[in-house]
């Protein structure tokens, strides 16, 4: 199946760096560079909003709370502790 | 004490068992209460916490579970999920704009995804994409170079995009998609 949305080279370009983007791992000459090109194609920054929901999405959806009775065995452990 | 929930969620995406999951967050409070003279103020607490976290899963918990190696992973191409589901949230336009994606993936769904990941490159996902740690963090948690914390993440991250999609197609929130031709 032919890709039916090929991606210019400077839009694959800043497709690829995304996830660092997302992970702030750019730095400011990088970053910045990759802002302007969202800001001016739209097919890049579609793809980039879908990533950052996704992290949100993978951040909110990661919580256990721990059970009460975890905090008072490591409670009691430490207190066995040598001082 | 700060950060134990924190620590318990990584501990049972890392064991996948709550019984494990609290003997090793109870190990990693107990090192770092022995250890705390080690610990230098004004560097950061929690990314050393992790690091006893990880290093006392790697050396209690690798041996008994043996996981896929790393060369079992598939190497999807760039946007797998995007292009699979990108084009799913405008179509149910009765969602608001916010929680589109959210909506997508259960809780479990998305904890389960991460568990499925073979374990090198679970860590590190977890630590960057869930705990929000840097890369620099990752490779002094995890004691690998950054050019090793950026190969597992990149892969780690296709390969959770893969067990994502395949959870929405088993929900049939989309048809599977042919694979596409990068030969054409």
């Amino acid at each position: 199946m032919a890709d039916p949305n090929p991606l210019k080279p400077q839009c694959a370009d800043a497709l690829h760096e995304i996830y660092h983007l997302l992970s702030g791992e750019l730095d400011d000459a990088a970053r910045t560079k990759i802002s302007q090109h969202l800001d001016e194609c739209s097919p890049c920054a579609e793809p980039y909003d879908f990533y950052a929901e996704l992290r949100r999405c993978i951040q909110q959806r990661c919580h256990d709370t721990a059970p009460p009775s975890l905090l008072e065995r490591i409670q009691v452990a430490i207190q066995h502790e040598p001082h | 004490m700060e950060h134990m929930s924190s620590l318990y969620s990584a501990a049972l995406r890392m064991t996948r068992n709550p019984a494990d999951a609290e003997d090793l967050v109870q190990e990693t409070y107990l090192k770092a209460y022995r250890g705390f003279g080690g610990f230098e103020e004004g560097t950061n607490l929690k990314a050393w916490l992790y690091r006893i976290l990880t290093n006392s899963y790697i050396n209690t918990y690798r041996a008994k579970q043996r996981r896929p190696d790393e060369t079992d992973l598939d190497e999807v191409e760039d946007l797998y999920l995007y292009r699979r589901l990108g084009g799913l949230e405008a179509a149910q336009a009765s969602r608001s704009a916010e929680d589109e994606l959210m909506d997508l993936f259960t809780d479990a769904e998305v904890k389960t995804a991460i568990e499925e990941l073979p374990e090198n490159f679970r860590i590190a996902v977890l630590l960057a994409d869930v705990e929000g740690f840097s890369y620099k963090e990752i490779a002094e948690i995890m004691d690998i170079p950054m050019g090793t914390v950026m190969s597992r993440l990149h892969r780690g991250r296709k390969a959770l995009e893969k067990l994502l999609y395949d959870f929405a197609v088993s929900r049939r929130l989309t048809e599977p998609v042919p694979e596409p031709d990068l030969t054409s």
